[in-house]
C-alpha cells in the first residue's frame, strides 16, 4: 500500500515542492484536493484544440465541445450510478447545488408551520440555505443531535422527523469528524414521513464509492474541486420525478425551448436547469478526474485512507493533551481528523506546522453550530487523501510533537 | 530546525503577554463596549472602555484567542491607556501598518506592541494581531448616545 500511494503522489506535480524550506506535506484535502497532471492536461487540450460554446453552433468545434461536455455528464452518471444523464445537473459546486434546491423546493413542498430537518454536524452551506428558506416560509428548522463520539443520534433522528417534516438534508460524511452517516437508513426514515431526502456528498464522493440509487437519495450534491477536479464545477443529482416537479432557479440562454414575449417554455431535463454558458472545461476536467479515480478504484482509495488513519491514530493517542473529535471506531470514519492540543490555540498550531512544511487547517471549518456543540471555538484539522503516504503521516506526527514542544516548553 | 523561524513571531514578550495578559476582565464604569469576531477562527474578543472627556481612563478585554490576538489585546491596553481618542486611533493606524511591514510613526507610544512586527512575515496571522485594534476602532466609532454597540452581541 505504501508503495502505491508513493506512486500516485507522483501524478500530482504540485506536491513535489518545498515550502518554508521543508518538503510539502499537504493535509488540507477536506478544503480542496490537488489535481493530477492528466486533469491539467485535459483542460489544456480542451482550450488548445476544442474550445467553443455548447449546444449552439453547427461548426466542428462546437460539436466537439458539446459532445465532450455531454460525455462528461455520462461519466458522472456512471460514477454515482444515476439512472439517466437527465438526472445529472452541472452546478458551480455543493454550495450552489444546495442553494438551488432550497429555492426550488420552496414553492413545491414547504408551507408555513412545516419542518426541515438537518443536523448539528452540517457545513454552513447545508444550514444557511434551509435557515433562509425556513425564515421566508415561517417553517421550522430542526437539528438532529449527535452522540458522544460524534455519530448522528438515530434515536433522536426518529424523533425529529415528524408528519410535518417536508425536507431532510444531511451530510454523507462530516468535514470535521470524518464520520460516515447511514444515509440509506435516514432516507428510509425521511421517506416514511413523505419528506424529500437531500444529501450533502461533498466529503463522501471523493473518498468512497457512492451509489445514489442504493442510497435512495432524492437529491445528492457534491463539488469537483474536492475530488481532483477543477474549482467552479459541481453536481446536483436529482431523481427524475423530483426534477420534473421543481422549477429552475436561473433563466436565460441554453435552458429555453421557445421564447415568447410574455412567456417561455423550458428545455427538457437536464438542460432546463443549466441557464447560460456552463463551465465546459470544468465539466471536462471533472470527468478526467473521475477517470483517474476509477483507474485506481474508489474501494482502493477508501481502504488506503483507512490504513493511513489506522497507522496514525495510535501515534496521535500517545501525544499527551491531544484530543481527537469524532468516532473512536476507525471503521466509521474517513481520513478527516479534527483535534486540539491542550494549551495551544489551533491557529498557533497551524502556523507552526506550516513552518514544518505541513499544511493543516485551523478554525471553525464552516461548522459553527458543530463547534458550539463540541464547546470548542475552533479546532485544527488534518485531512488525508490518496496521495498522502505513511511517510506524510510520520512527518505530521513529528511536526506535531515539535510544535507542542515549542509552545509548551520553548525552543532554547 | 524549521521551528526556529517561529521565534520571530513568538518572541518572549509576546508569549508573556498572552500567558499573563494585562487588563483582562470587565469594567464597572463602561462607556463603550464591543464584541468582535475573528471570522477565520471564530474567536470572539470583547473590549470595554471607560472614556471621560475624550480620554481613555480605563480599559479591559475578555475572550478567547490565539497567542497573537491575546498578546496584541494585552499590549493594546498598555498602549492606549490615558490616551485621547484621537491618539488611540492614530496608534491603531500605526499598528496596522507595522504588522504589514511598515515603520510606525510613533514607535515609542506603541510600547510592547512593536514586538508584533514579526507578524508581517506571517500574512495569515495579520488578522489575529489587528483584531483587538479593529474592535477598538469599532467601539470608538459606534459611539452613539449610549456608546454601546449591540449589533454583534447576537453572535453566540
Ligand atoms: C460537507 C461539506 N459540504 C459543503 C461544502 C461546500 O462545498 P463548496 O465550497 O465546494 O461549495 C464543503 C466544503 O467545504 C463541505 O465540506
Amino acid at each position: 500500500m505504501t508503495f502505491q500511494s508513493e506512486k500516485w503522489k507522483k501524478d500530482f506535480p504540485i506536491l513535489n515542492q518545498v515550502v518554508n524550506d521543508e518538503p510539502l506535506v499537504y493535509l488540507d484535502n477536506a478544503a480542496t484536493s490537488q489535481k493530477p497532471e492528466v486533469v491539467l492536461d485535459a483542460l489544456k487540450t480542451y482550450y488548445l484544440t476544442n474550445n467553443a460554446n455548447v449546444h449552439r453552433g453547427v461548426h466542428t468545434l462546437a460539436e466537439r465541445a458539446t459532445s465532450q461536455y455531454e460525455n462528461a455528464r455520462e461519466t458522472v452518471r456512471r460514477f454515482i450510478n444515476a439512472r439517466e444523464t437527465a438526472e445529472v445537473l452541472f452546478t458551480r459546486g455543493t454550495t450552489t447545488s444546495l442553494n438551488w434546491l432550497a429555492q426550488s423546493l420552496e414553492d413545491t413542498v414547504i408551507e408555513p408551520g412545516d419542518e426541515i430537518v438537518i443536523s448539528y454536524m452540517e457545513h454552513h452551506s447545508n444550514i444557511i440555505p434551509w435557515q433562509q428558506l425556513a425564515k421566508r416560509k415561517q417553517a421550522k428548522l430542526n437539528y438532529i443531535e449527535l452522540t458522544e463520539d460524534g455519530h448522528l443520534d438515530m434515536e433522536n433522528a426518529r424523533k425529529q422527523m415528524t408528519e410535518k417534516t417536508k425536507i431532510v438534508s444531511l451530510t454523507h460524511v462530516s468535514n470535521v469528524m470524518g464520520v460516515v452517516n447511514p444515509i440509506r437508513e435516514l432516507a428510509d426514515l425521511a421517506h416514511s414521513k413523505n419528506a424529500v431526502m437531500v444529501v450533502d456528498g461533498a466529503q463522501a464522493v471523493p473518498h468512497m464509492p457512492v451509489d445514489v440509487e442504493a442510497l435512495d437519495a432524492d437529491f445528492y450534491a457534491f463539488s469537483g474541486h474536492k475530488m481532483l477536479g477543477p474549482t467552479g464545477i459541481g453536481v446536483l443529482y436529482g431523481k427524475r420525478n423530483w426534477l420534473e416537479r421543481i422549477e429552475p432557479i436561473e433563466f436565460g440562454g441554453e435552458m429555453i425551448d421557445f421564447v415568447g414575449l410574455q412567456d417561455s417554455t423550458w428545455k427538457e431535463l437536464p438542460w432546463k436547469f443549466e441557464a447560460g454558458t456552463p463551465n465546459i472545461s470544468g465539466a471536462i476536467g471533472l470527468a478526467k478526474a473521475i477517470d483517474y479515480l476509477e483507474t485506481i478504484g474508489m474501494d482502493a482509495i477508501m481502504s488506503h485512507e483507512q490504513e493511513v488513519v489506522k497507522y496514525l491514530m495510535p501515534k496521535l493517542e500517545k501525544i499527551e493533551g491531544l484530543t481527537i473529535y469524532g468516532p473512536k471506531n476507525l471503521n466509521d470514519r474517513t481520513g478527516v481528523i479534527a483535534f486540539n492540543i491542550e494549551g495551544i490555540h489551533p491557529h498557533d498550531l497551524a502556523t507552526a506546522m506550516d513552518m514544518e512544511g505541513v499544511a493543516v487547517r485551523a478554525g471553525h471549518h464552516c461548522t459553527q453550530p458543530l463547534m458550539n456543540y463540541l464547546s470548542q471555538p475552533a479546532t485544527a484539522r488534518a485531512s488525508f487523501y490518496l496521495y498522502n503516504t505513511f511517510s506524510d503521516a510520520d512527518k505530521f506526527v513529528e511536526a506535531l510533537i515539535a510544535t507542542k514542544e515549542f509552545f509548551l516548553n520553548g525552543l532554547d | 530546525m524549521a521551528l526556529t523561524k517561529l521565534n520571530q513571531l513568538y518572541r518572549a514578550v509576546i508569549v508573556d503577554h498572552s500567558k499573563n495578559p494585562r487588563r483582562r476582565g470587565t469594567l464597572d464604569n463602561t462607556t463603550a463596549q464591543i464584541d468582535m469576531k475573528n471570522p477565520t477562527c471564530g474567536d470572539v474578543i470583547q473590549i470595554q472602555l471607560e472614556i471621560e472627556n475624550d480620554i481613555i481612563k480605563d480599559v479591559r478585554f475578555d475572550g478567547s484567542g490565539c497567542t497573537i490576538s491575546l498578546a496584541s489585546a494585552s499590549m493594546m491596553t498598555d498602549a492606549i491607556l490615558g490616551k485621547t481618542l484621537e491618539e488611540a486611533l492614530c496608534l491603531s493606524e500605526d499598528f496596522s501598518g507595522l504588522v504589514q511591514g511598515k515603520d510606525p510613526e510613533n514607535e515609542d507610544d506603541l510600547g510592547d506592541a512593536v514586538m508584533l512586527s514579526g507578524v508581517a512575515k506571517f500574512p495569515a496571522r495579520i488578522k489575529c494581531a489587528t483584531l483587538p485594534w479593529k474592535a477598538l476602532e469599532k467601539a470608538l466609532s459606534d459611539k452613539d448616545g449610549t456608546g454601546f454597540d449591540s449589533q454583534l452581541k447576537h453572535d453566540d
